[in-house]
């Protein structure tokens, strides 16, 4: 036990001042294994990320491939659905939210001016549950039976006749949860409790905001999947009878909880890519993000409003009407704060002086794209025409527009924008703006022709369709697999930056006007950083 | 028996070859832009079909409305970002205006005026939804259960007990295996046909009561503006009554993941004039009366000793 506080003293350094203590990092496998640095925790979580982003792409190359044509061609039905399920299951807990969570582990202790995270050992389990969540979830495609088919929504009674898979689907579910919530509980004591003296709340970043309400979603939500979760384990293993009407219980049940953990989940996955965009727009307009408390508020409005909408995936299955009102209109209200985000960006840009980076790149395109996925989102919101559009391609085309174009992009702006940071070296340029433009337009090849796929009555999780569905089914496979290919030139770009490139300073930017401590530190900033609180004026 | 109807027109396109190659998607991709895809529906294949009840048509005005609001907002605010992002541009000397950095009064304009626009479209939709949840006094009931995977229809009205089973049509069923050889498009209705569809009369109220025998299934008809999900234990309610004169088939399919072969259990409906739907009834009657008469005594079988 002495050995080991011997060893967390030399790690940690707090105490020394000295530059070359500041930047010694351990070296080999336990600098990872046992790292409890934000800077490394942050990279595993990235990396992490980008290699799930692929493994669900490629299930999404599968479904795809096989929606080309009319006709099964390449999987069986039940095989393609456990390539929706798992698609959706490793994008949302595998790309997605690793991502933002890297990025906070990264970006907060260096905007706030803290030397880490408040609890660094908690912040190593987080990440390392989810490699061991991950290996039990895509290890079901090699047991009998294979992956878990029944969708990421996992609604019984069908989720219960899911084979051998589905005690590691459960305990995947549970361990990526506790990721998060631990994940979360560091945040918000990190950004309590370690901000420099003189950073009061209203001069935190945007981003740092958008995860500090992002991180109290998560707390309220996560134990909530659990609960629904834990409930399928003992229906299907213990003869409870939560979901079995024939004992008492009600699948509407499942729903309801699910459900109510899965709309803050969905603003989960958004709201810190509204605090990376406030972060990125106001710096290559050169004017500083146009009503930044007001901004503050729509992201909280955002937060309490997810918590009274999650009726609105419920509207079809005999909903009272009361309700149905009631759902529709919380849901018609969401578009109130987050049309006053889009007016404060667009505002911010108007009357600034532009420059076209790849970051700002991704965040234009995400103020366009993300504004499409919220116009079909509001129109979901209508419950008469939610009549014809639930459970079609139309509801696929506006979760993937907020998702892909909104989320993704705003994460791929991040790491445009920080990566010179991170590494030292600026990317090449030509590469960067290569993968915007075949991302940018070909995501809307992709998903676009789905609105019209779902408008005309094609119904989602179908392996094969009518014939009548052939046209916009091929056009949407073809920009799935440009888009699916050019990721490879992000991978590329991200790897030749990390190996070298030319000397990026310290402000990265020059000419932009980034604020934020990040900025005063060099590229790449030392091991530890903020070791002594610094003056903010 | 059944008067062609606009749904039945360009269901099925025979196609030169099954595997479309890399020319040919191209030549798609140009082509689909041209020529809308033809549907089994009264959709034009990118758009909601307006469909022949009352209800499905007013779900598509609300749509339409709704859509439109939309295209407007995004023409001014869209107009706005493209304006910044030409004339704003550092690369044309632009010099950013660093005094502009909040504006109490502008958050409340743009704050009141989409509530403003949020209420106009709720009102609509408040009324249809009224509408839609009226059961009152339908003239015909029809019990729909959902299996995995097809669908059981069961009349209530009569004490004769019509009902049967609705599954996906043998050439369909065949066609759809994988690596069938079988070419989609040579199936007519590939994947919406069914064996018995459900029959049920125009201009009447008619009242379906839907539930499951296994997992949650979803009874979905584009041209009746329905859908609802099937749930094992429990009835969900809803009605459709078709405008007369609209008779005809109509083609749906389950909206609610249900397994293996969710994709393939299509739901059909065929509307006949009340006429001929009574004329349909007493069919089915003298049917079953002929099933349930006792059979003449039949020779025993030469393998049964004595």
């Amino acid at each position: 036990m002495a050995q080991d506080l011997a060893h967390d003293a030399s790690q940690e350094h707090g105490l020394d001042a000295s530059h070359d203590h500041a930047d010694h990092a351990p070296t080999g496998i336990k600098r990872w294994l046992f790292s409890t640095n934000h800077k490394d925790i942050g990279t595993m979580y990235l990396v992490f990320s980008l290699i799930m982003f692929f493994i669900g792409g490629s299930m999404a190359m599968v479904i795809r491939a096989e929606l080309y044509e009319p006709g099964l061609q390449l999987v069986d039905p039940e095989r393609f659905n456990q390539m929706t399920t798992m698609h959706a299951l490793v994008m949302i807990f595998g790309a997605v939210m690793p991502a933002f969570v890297g990025l906070a582990n990264w970006m907060v202790p260096l905007q706030i001016g803290a030397p880490d995270m408040a609890l660094p050992r908690m912040n190593n389990l987080s990440f390392w549950l989810l490699p061991f969540a991950f290996t039990l979830l895509l290890g079901t495609f090699f047991m009998p039976g294979g992956a878990p088919a029944a969708g990421w929504t996992m609604y019984p009674p069908l989720v219960l006749q899911t084979g051998d898979a589905m005690p590691m689907l459960i305990f995947a579910v549970h361990l990526m949860g506790a990721s998060s919530i631990m994940g979360a509980i560091n945040i918000i004591v990190t950004m309590m409790n370690m901000r420099a003296p003189g950073m009061n709340l209203l001069k935190m970043p945007l981003f740092c905001w958008s995860w500090l309400i992002t991180a109290y979603l998560l707390i309220a939500v996560m134990p909530v999947l659990a609960g629904a979760v834990t409930m399928l384990l003992t229906d299907h293993f213990f003869g409870t009878s939560f979901f079995n009407a024939a004992g008492g219980g009600d699948p509407l049940m499942f729903e309801h909880v699910f459900w109510f953990f899965g709309h803050p989940e969905v603003y989960i996955m958004i709201l810190p890519a509204f605090g990376i965009i406030s972060e990125i727009l106001p710096t290559f307009a050169r004017k500083p993000l146009f009503g930044a408390t007001s901004m503050i508020y729509a992201i909280a409005s955002i937060a309490f409003l997810s918590f009274i909408v999650w009726g609105h995936h419920m509207f079809v299955d005999g909903m009272p009407m009361a309700a149905q009102l009631f759902f529709m209109m919380s849901t018609m209200l969401i578009a109130v704060p987050t049309g006053v985000k889009v007016f404060n960006w667009t505002a911010t840009l108007w009357r600034g002086s532009i420059s076209f980076e790849p970051p700002m790149l991704f965040a234009l395109a995400f103020l366009f794209l993300f504004s499409i996925g919220g116009f079909s989102g509001l129109m979901l919101a209508l419950v008469p025409v939610d009549f014809q559009y639930n459970n079609t391609y139309f509801v696929v085309a506006h979760f993937h527009y907020v998702l892909v174009p909104g989320a993704i992009f705003a994460i791929m702006g991040a790491v445009y924008y920080w990566l010179p940071k991170w590494t030292g070296h600026m990317y090449n340029m030509a590469l960067a703006k290569w993968h915007f433009w075949l991302s940018a337009i070909f995501v809307n090849v992709l998903f676009f022709p789905q609105h019209f796929l779902g408008l005309a009555g094609m119904p989602r999780r179908i392996p094969d369709y009518a014939v009548q569905f052939t046209d916009w089914n091929r056009v949407s496979s073809i920009g799935g697999f440009v888009f699916g290919a050019s990721q490879i030139l992000f991978v590329i770009l991200i790897v030749q930056c990390v190996r070298g490139g030319k000397r990026a300073s310290a402000a990265v930017w020059d000419g932009a006007l980034p604020t934020g401590l990040e900025w005063t530190l060099p590229s790449p900033p030392p091991f530890h950083t903020f070791t002594v609180a610094p003056e903010i004026k | 028996m059944t008067a062609t109807s606009a749904s039945d027109i360009g269901t099925s396109r025979p196609r030169a070859s099954y595997m479309g190659g890399l020319p040919k998607a191209a030549g798609t991709l140009a082509a689909c832009v041209v020529s809308a895809a033809a549907s089994a529906n009264t959709s034009n294949g990118y758009n909601l079909p307006p469909g022949v009840t009352q209800i499905s048509q007013g779900i598509y005005a609300l749509h339409m409305e709704a859509f439109w609001i939309c295209v407007g907002i995004a023409v001014v605010v869209f107009g706005a970002m493209i304006y910044s992002l030409v004339k704003f541009r550092a690369s044309q000397g632009a010099v950013a205006d660093t005094t502009m950095l909040h504006s109490t009064k502008v958050e409340i304009i743009w704050t009141i005026v989409p509530v403003i626009i949020l209420v106009v479209m709720a009102v609509p939709a408040a009324e249809l939804i009224l509408k839609m949840e009226d059961m009152r006094n339908s003239d015909l009931s029809i019990r729909v259960t959902g299996y995995q995977w097809k669908w059981q229809y069961q009349y209530m009205n009569d004490e004769d007990g019509i009902g049967f089973f609705s599954t996906l049509k043998q050439d369909s069923n065949f066609a759809r295996e994988l690596h069938s050889g079988i070419d989609p498009n040579t199936v007519p209705n590939y994947l919406l046909d069914v064996d018995h569809p459900l029959v049920v009369p125009s201009g009447t109220k008619v009242r379906i009561i839907l539930t499951s025998a296994d997992v949650i299934h979803a009874w979905y008809v584009p041209d009746f503006g329905l859908k609802r999900s099937a749930i094992p234990g429990f009835i969900n309610e809803l009605w459709f009554k078709v405008e007369p004169g609209k008779e005809g088939i109509y083609r749906g399919q389950c909206a609610a993941l249900c397994g293996r072969d969710h994709g393939f259990m299509p739901v059909v409906v065929d509307v006949l004039t009340p006429d001929d739907f009574k004329k349909w009834v007493e069919q089915q009657k003298a049917a079953l009366k002929q099933a349930a008469a006792p059979e003449p005594a039949a020779p025993r079988s030469a393998q049964v000793l004595n």
